[in-house]
């Protein structure tokens, strides 16, 4: 599912002095089946835009499409519109509430006024996804599970309702190493698997490094760049002033460079360093 | 050198609901922090950091063994206020931990609590603002600062109470990388030149590499310890406990394994260079 936001600008407390532009002007445009990293440092407005995607807000003026239909006009079905566009919060594992993991993850396929079987099925389906062993959580209080768990356990309430594009607010945030692989892991996955439109708003550099196809960089309320992951990291030193950063590995190239190495400046994530250093070692050896 | 912390034996448990069995969540941990040291604790969710941490000032009670925090055992109730005056706590979460609408009421709020006397708050106050660089705002509301000034004002709130030491739990989970590189900056500055003894829990590992020692913990158990260089180079434990090295360090291991001659010791940036630019 495509996604095209034209001119988008929102304002919130207009006409008092708390009057201020959280998006100023952001157009840009997804394409479906994209692979999506939202940065930008705290307050540059990624999660005004994401609240946006699904209706939650209401822009001051500007439109959006979702695969052609404008959702920003007047007499819109926004129910409709939310079944498309699926949004996990930060933390959501605050919103679980039923007694059961399977209660809460059926939640969602309930209000769609599903039949009981594809209820069942995709309550299966979203559990398989995040890593959660139906058999053995089903019947469990999502309170009983660990932090990693709770989180994993509410996300597929939101991928249970298999919507075409799927937002993350950073997924990952107080996760140990262990449960934010997982949790990645689980996305990609899905993306491979169902071609669904992700968009990850995250402040890990490296993880988007290795997961997105395209970066939209935000900064004070405009999307400022965007691109594949090898070209945004190209803008180092714009990416730091505005509280940004780029992966480890980009400094590592960067200092070898200047110490006589000839690598591609382009590496972002380990596995691409590892290749490059070894080859060129092996070359030198010969 | 005398010991800031000193931890013996320390067991703790405690019933999850719907459970007959008590969940022990340390099981016999040892640990003594030198005065001034800047320590750093990881391990994975529910490995018993926090619970650990929370015993230093005295939010949990050993239910066997002892706890001394600056020669005062933490059983002994009628301390318990200059227990949390000697070691402050600062948390994950910038917005539950600040009370006052007012930055430098906020800071203000523990030494008032002390008792402490108008005149020495507004001193304590404003070498507090300034040892976070945060004095410009001591007027502004709190709720309008971005994550790495919260937190470096809730580090404020904490040094007005002029603690011996800081134990932060997660201080940068939520924050974006130049929040983070703030605060962390901030606590090393504080550990050097006002010579406070820190504890930091993290699960970022890049946070540790400038640290004095860095503890494991897995199962409520110290598992390992060292040097951030020694630990760091036991790159197959770490990974096994669910943890993570920093990139330079999970580099050289990767090297490594494909038959390069490399130092599996390696945490930094330029010592990765160094060490590529002398096998060339």
């Amino acid at each position: 599912m495509s996604i095209k936001v034209n001119n988008l600008t929102f304002k919130y407390m207009v006409g008092t002095p708390f009057e201020k532009t959280a998006l100023d002007n952001v157009s840009l445009e997804i394409n479906d089946g994209e692979f999506i990293g939202l940065i930008g440092h705290t307050g540059s407005g990624k999660s005004t835009l994401i609240q946006h995607l699904n209706g939650l807000l209401k822009p001051t003026s500007g439109e959006i499409y979702i695969d052609n239909e404008c959702i920003t006009s007047k007499g819109i079905d926004l129910k409709k519109i939310r079944q498309l566009v699926g949004l996990v919060f930060q933390y959501p594992e605050h919103q679980l509430f039923e007694e059961t993991v399977y209660k809460d993850v059926s939640y969602g396929p309930k209000n769609l006024g599903l039949d009981e079987e594809e209820i069942d099925n995709r309550v299966k389906w979203a559990l398989n996804i995040v890593g959660i062993d139906y058999d053995k959580y089903k019947d469990v209080s999502p309170f009983d599970l660990s932090g990693g768990q709770k989180r994993r356990v509410a996300i597929a309430g939101v991928i249970a309702m298999q919507p075409k594009v799927l937002i993350l607010d950073e997924p990952t945030a107080g996760l140990d190493p262990k449960g934010r692989d997982e949790i990645l892991q689980n996305i990609k996955n899905l993306h491979k698997k169902s071609k669904m439109t992700i968009i990850l708003v995250s402040h890990s550099m490296d993880d988007v490094a290795e997961l997105a196809d395209k970066l939209i960089v935000m900064y004070r309320g405009k999307n400022i760049i965007q691109g594949t992951p090898k070209e945004v990291f190209r803008n180092v030193e714009t990416l730091e002033s505005i509280g940004l950063a780029v992966p480890q590995v980009k400094y590592l190239v960067q200092s070898l460079n200047k110490n006589g190495f000839n690598l591609n400046e382009d590496i972002i994530t380990v596995k691409e360093a590892k290749d490059a250093i070894l080859k060129a070692l092996r070359r030198e050896k010969k | 050198m005398e010991n800031m912390v000193e931890i013996s034996n320390v067991f703790y448990g405690y019933k999850k609901h719907d459970q007959a069995e008590e969940f022990l969540a340390l099981r016999g941990v040892n640990l003594k922090v030198k005065k001034g040291e800047f320590l750093v604790v990881i391990g994975h969710n529910g490995s018993g950091k926090s619970t650990l941490s929370k015993h230093i000032n005295a939010i949990y009670l050993p239910k066997e063994g002892d706890v001394v925090v600056n020669g005062m055992n933490t059983k002994d109730t009628e301390k318990l206020w200059e227990i949390r005056q000697s070691a402050g706590m600062v948390f994950q979460n910038p917005d539950n931990q600040i009370v006052a609408t007012i930055v430098e009421e906020d800071v203000a709020f523990g030494p008032e609590n002390m008792g402490v006397e108008p005149s020495e708050i507004r001193k304590r106050v404003e070498s507090a603002l300034k040892a976070v660089r945060m004095e410009e705002y001591s007027k502004h509301a709190p709720h309008l600062l971005s994550g790495g000034q919260k937190q470096r004002v809730a580090i404020a709130g904490i040094l007005a109470m002029k603690p011996k030491c800081i134990i932060l739990d997660e201080p940068t989970a939520m924050l974006d990388p130049s929040g983070r590189k703030e605060v962390i900056e901030t606590i090393k500055k504080l550990n050097k030149e006002e010579g406070i003894t820190i504890i930091l829990i993290t699960h970022f590992m890049e946070e540790a590499v400038d640290a004095d020692r860095v503890v494991v913990m897995d199962d409520g158990k110290i598992v390992a310890e060292g040097t951030p260089r020694e630990v760091f180079s036991k790159v197959e434990l770490l990974k096994k406990l669910g943890l993570d090295v920093p990139q330079v360090t999970e580099l050289a291991y990767e090297l490594k394994k494909s038959g390069i001659n490399i130092r599996q010791d390696i945490i930094t940036i330029d010592e990765l260079v160094e060490e590529l630019c002398q096998l060339r």
